[in-house]
C-alpha cells in the first residue's frame, strides 16, 4: 500500500503545481493577445471570437490546468493558516465544488449549453 | 511542550524585498481564484444574449468596476512574474542573495508597469 504519509508525498503535489504552471504560462498569454487584438467588439463580433475549436480546446485546457493549479495553492494557504481537521476539510471541499464547478460551467458556456 | 514566546507584531515585522514578493505572490494567487468563477459568470452571461453583452460592457464601464479589474490585472501580472522567478529559482538560476534580491525586484516593478499600461487604457 502506498504511504500516504512522510517527507515525499509532496513532490507529485509540487510538480502538479510545477507543470500546470507552465501550461498556464504559455497558454494565458496567447489567449490575452487573442482577445486583446480583437477588441473592442460588438456582441456578434465577441461571439465570434469564441468560434474556433482551438480557442475553445485552448481556455478549456487552460481552465483545467488553473483548476489543478489552484487546488495546490489554496491547499497550501490552508494547511499554513487552518488547523482545527474538520474546518480545513470543509473549506478544501468548497474549494474542489468551486473549482470543478467553474471548470464544468465554462465547458458549458463554450459549448453553448447554457 | 513548552510554551515558546511568540512575536507577531505585523506591524512591526519588516520583510525584505523578497518577502514581499513572496507574500504578494500567495495574496495575489489567493485572489485570482476567488476571481475564477465570477470570470465564469461574466463570460456567461456576455456570451447568453445582445442584451447580456451590453448588461457586462455597462458593468465594466463603471469606475469602481475598472478599479477592481485593474487590481486583478496586478494580481494577475504579479502571479505570473513571482511564478516564473520560482520557476527559474527551481533550476537553480539566480540563487544566490544578490541575484534573488534583484530578480524581486524586478518582479515588482514588472507588475507595476502592466498595471500602469492597464491603468492608462482602463481608467484615462
Amino acid at each position: 500500500m502506498k504511504a500516504t504519509t512522510g517527507s515525499h508525498t509532496g513532490t507529485g503535489t509540487w510538480l502538479l503545481q510545477r507543470a500546470t504552471a507552465v501550461v498556464l504560462a504559455l497558454a494565458l498569454p496567447v489567449l490575452t493577445l487573442y482577445f486583446l487584438a480583437a477588441m473592442p467588439a460588438d456582441f456578434v463580433g465577441w461571439q465570434a471570437l469564441f468560434a474556433p475549436l482551438w480557442l475553445r480546446l485552448l481556455m478549456l485546457l487552460a481552465a483545467g490546468a488553473l483548476a489543478l493549479h489552484a487546488w495546490v495553492g489554496v491547499r497550501d494557504i490552508f494547511m499554513d493558516y487552518v488547523h482545527p481537521t474538520g474546518l480545513r476539510l470543509a473549506l478544501y471541499l468548497a474549494v474542489i465544488a468551486v473549482l470543478s464547478g467553474s471548470v464544468a460551467w465554462l465547458a458549458a458556456v463554450l459549448w453553448g449549453v447554457t | 511542550m513548552a510554551k515558546r514566546p511568540v512575536y507577531l507584531n505585523l506591524l512591526r515585522i519588516h520583510l525584505p524585498v523578497t518577502g514581499w514578493v513572496s507574500i504578494l505572490h500567495r495574496v495575489s494567487g489567493a485572489l485570482l481564484f476567488l476571481g475564477m468563477p465570477f470570470g465564469v459568470w461574466g463570460l456567461s452571461i456576455s456570451l447568453s444574449s445582445a442584451a447580456g453583452f451590453r448588461h457586462m460592457t455597462e458593468c465594466v464601464a463603471y469606475p469602481l468596476a475598472r478599479l477592481f479589474l485593474l487590481f486583478l490585472i496586478w494580481a494577475f501580472a504579479h502571479h505570473l512574474f513571482a511564478g516564473l522567478r520560482h520557476l527559474a529559482l527551481d533550476v537553480h538560476l539566480g540563487v544566490d542573495l544578490q541575484q534573488a534580491r534583484q530578480s524581486s525586484v524586478a518582479v515588482l516593478l514588472a507588475a507595476g508597469l502592466v498595471t500602469l499600461l492597464a491603468a492608462w487604457e482602463l481608467l484615462a
